[in-house]
């Protein structure tokens, strides 16, 4: 093996890291921020608000991502006088703009209905005693029903931002060259598939590993354990649904 | 009259994008088997397998899960060939040689859902009582039979969710095989925006039909799902 | 309909800690309650004062929990007038022609004065329960914390569970959950008690320890709605019973006079069923 190669290979890629870094954080809380909305809607019970929302998750989860982005890219190009018009073209010609939006909104499809499904796991009689003591609406939202459906909620998000932070590569098809994209092109150039792929193989695995940690040091910290006798904190596990 | 032209016309567009789309379904289904396949070696080692195996199969999982499926098609695509050439240059060939891009297409999808439909077999291995496998094994049954005969027919059916989970997974993973430049059902689409400077209405078409696909796909999992229920249902 | 909720004074009088005058805690008027087209109270009055221990008894399908539930109004009443404390509850008519509670502040004044136990106890379980208990009175009353956790040590070592106040409702059994359930209610220092069939979720061999709580409530003098299918606990604890029968009283009296002698017919036959 190549050690200098390698090497520099490694210093090439992670000049993609903060572009990288960049997409999956934007694209994470905005794709959270609307997570949200998306999950009060459908939950809602009112129709005017539930069903578009409904639609929206539909046709989110039921297509690709990569054709949502090119669709966002290229396909609204066709529709730039308008855009213009609107003042709005600066943004939609913007490869980062348009990568992160496309992101943002796929993460809020499957994300929201991993937050509808940790409301739903709040006990209802946990509710009811909470409204029996005399909590409103907001107090109850903030004290009982949030937290408990937070930690159910957990593992799930941790699993989509994940996939997030793994979706972020799709930009390089829309000419960023975050570090899947230098990747990439460098193969491209040297056709040493092997010794580029473990070098970005790397760097990914360094990131969703920090990621996982976070999210299961997150979980630790809320989940209910007695105050004298901790447990150990939780190992790495790589068990868990495909999202 | 313009759309009707485009799609459904003597020249139109409608027929080669429906033939991508069954280049994409084609290309799924045989990532899925692949992805099974290898799957199952996966469970395997991780649920018989001694700690060489079980470590091994828990550092595939692991790179698999962290790395993105493109980088992984990448390798494929590249790497295929790389090797490929090597050989052709020992065998005395010279020049480049590619490697198929629906076989790297296959290969690459397989690999990207192996570890998940690992992840589903051993789910569904671990919810057979053990009681079972004592009672087959009391009964004379050797491993395969035990497996054909108990184990399969019911892991079949606790694994069905979890495979319809993957299929969907599979199925939009495809779209990223446009990149190697397969031409299935984005690609198509890629390709009559660029001669028609029609994007939006390319994409839009290519929208419905991954649509129709994974809705149309995702019912039948649901059909497989009841129907595999029945032994269990009372009266 | 003007009514008096006076019992003779003699009646409230021989009971420690309550004045020798009634003072009337709860009082419910002419009550309906229909979910969808089956009308479960049809036209309820009664009133409870204070020390008074009223157990509500019916078979299954009475509204005796439906009762319960509008004292607190997690069902809100279609008609009728509901008194806490000498509180009527004001309601509004909403877009939809239901009822719904007019004033969320005195909504939350009149729930913190009528605590709620409830038959499947209902602790909260992302908090330890010693912070069940001082959620309310810390986060609805906001009364000072410490003195809140002071106050709730007292109150769990009332009901035996002082052990357990940092474990979490997940790891305690059944009856020791409905005790903290009860400790729960007391800590926002209710006027009134309400149970909502508080021993029918349990094990037969945990039931005792729930009621044993109970009786010494009845015996401080505090005012308690029961629901419940104890009979021992109606005949030897409460004061007072109301039997209910599909959505109507159908009697009601003092609890000793009431067992000894039913006045109707399907009360007898509910007590001859209940001891077979």
């Amino acid at each position: 093996m190549d050690l200098s190669f390698m090497q520099a290979t490694l210093l090439t890629l992670l000049g993609g890291l903060p572009l990288t870094l960049h997409l999956t954080a934007s694209s994470i809380l905005l794709g959270g921020a609307g997570a949200l909305v998306l999950a009060l809607m459908r939950t809602s019970g009112i129709v005017l608000l539930s069903a578009p929302a409904r639609a929206y998750v539909f046709v989110f989860r039921g297509t690709p991502l990569l054709i949502q982005l090119f669709m966002i890219y290229y396909g609204l190009g066709q529709f730039r006088p308008a855009l213009q018009d609107l003042g709005l073209w600066s943004f939609f010609r913007d490869p980062y703009f348009c990568a992160v939006l496309a992101m943002a909104m796929n993460t809020a499809a499957y994300s929201s209905e991993i937050i509808r499904g940790g409301l739903a796991s709040v006990p209802p009689g946990a509710l009811e005693a909470a409204s029996a003591c005399g909590m409103r609406p907001l107090m109850r939202l903030r004290r009982i029903v949030l937290p408990l459906a937070i930690r159910q909620a957990l593992p799930a998000y941790g699993n989509e931002l994940v996939l997030m932070a793994k979706a972020t590569s799709l930009a390089s098809t829309i000419t960023l060259m975050e570090v899947t994209g230098l990747a990439g092109k460098m193969i491209a150039q040297t056709y040493r598939a092997v010794e580029i792929f473990a070098c970005a193989g790397l760097i990914y695995l360094a990131l969703t590993l920090i990621l996982t940690r976070a999210v299961l040091l997150l979980e630790w910290w809320l989940s209910p354990r007695r105050p004298r006798r901790q447990p150990a904190p939780p190992t790495i596990c790589t068990t868990g649904e495909p999202a | 009259m313009h759309l009707f032209d485009l799609f459904l016309g003597p020249d139109g567009w409608g027929v080669p994008l429906l033939a991508a789309a069954l280049m994409t379904v084609a290309l799924s289904i045989s990532g899925l088997a692949v992805g099974a396949l290898l799957g199952a070696l996966l469970a395997y080692a991780r649920i018989a397998g001694g700690l060489l195996a079980r470590t091994a199969a828990d550092a595939v999982t692991t790179v698999l899960r962290g790395v993105p499926d493109l980088l992984v098609i990448y390798l494929f695509y590249f790497g295929g060939s790389q090797i490929l050439s090597w050989i052709g240059n020992a065998a005395g060939y010279d020049g480049f040689i590619g490697l198929p891009v629906f076989l790297t297409g296959v290969l690459a999808l397989g690999v990207v859902s192996a570890a998940y439909q690992a992840e589903v077999f051993r789910g569904a291995f671990t919810v057979i009582p053990r009681g079972q496998i004592e009672s087959a094994r009391a009964a004379g049954m050797g491993s395969l039979l035990m497996f054909r005969r108990v184990l399969a027919p019911q892991m079949i059916r606790h694994a069905l969710p979890g495979l319809g989970n993957v299929w969907q997974l599979i199925l939009k993973d495809s779209a990223l095989i446009s990149v190697i430049g397969l031409v299935e059902l984005l690609r198509a689409a890629q390709v009559g925006a660029g001669s028609t400077r029609e994007p939006f209405l390319f994409y839009s078409a290519a929208l419905l039909l991954y649509l129709a696909i994974t809705s149309l796909s995702g019912q039948a999992f649901r059909w497989a799902e009841i129907r595999s229920l029945r032994p269990f249902r009372r009266g | 309909m003007t009514a008096t909720h006076a019992l003779p004074p003699q009646a409230a009088a021989t009971r420690n800690g309550t004045p020798p005058w009634p003072v009337e805690k709860i009082a419910v008027l002419d009550l309906h309650k229909s979910f969808g087209s089956i009308e479960v109270l049809k036209g309820i009055s009664f009133t409870a004062n204070q020390g008074d221990v009223v157990a509500i008894l019916g078979s299954s399908g009475s509204g005796k929990s439906t009762l319960l539930r509008c004292v607190n109004f997690l069902e809100t009443p279609d008609a009728g007038e509901i008194i806490v404390c000498g509180e009527n509850v004001r309601m509004r008519r909403r877009r939809d022609g239901r009822q719904a509670p007019a004033d969320p502040a005195q909504l939350t004044r009149v729930r913190t004065r009528a605590s709620m136990v409830f038959q499947s106890f209902n602790l909260w379980p992302h908090m330890t329960i010693l912070e069940n208990v001082i959620e309310a009175p810390v986060h609805v009353q906001r009364r000072p914390r410490k003195d809140c956790i002071e106050e709730a040590e007292a109150l769990l070592d009332k009901v035996g569970l002082a052990a357990k106040r940092h474990e979490y409702p997940a790891v305690l059994s059944g009856g020791q959950q409905q005790r903290a359930a009860i400790a729960r209610a007391l800590a926002s220092h209710p006027e009134v008690l309400l149970f909502d069939e508080p021993t029918s979720a349990l094990d037969p061999e945990l039931v005792g320890e729930v009621l044993k709580v109970m009786r010494a409530l009845a015996e401080e003098g505090r005012t308690m709605l029961v629901v419940t299918h104890e009979m021992g606990f109606a005949r030897h604890v409460s004061t007072r019973s109301l039997f209910l029968h599909q959505g109507r009283v159908e009697e009601e009296g003092a609890s000793a006079e009431m067992f000894a002698h039913p006045r109707t017919d399907r009360f007898r036959q509910f007590i001859q069923r209940s001891q077979s």
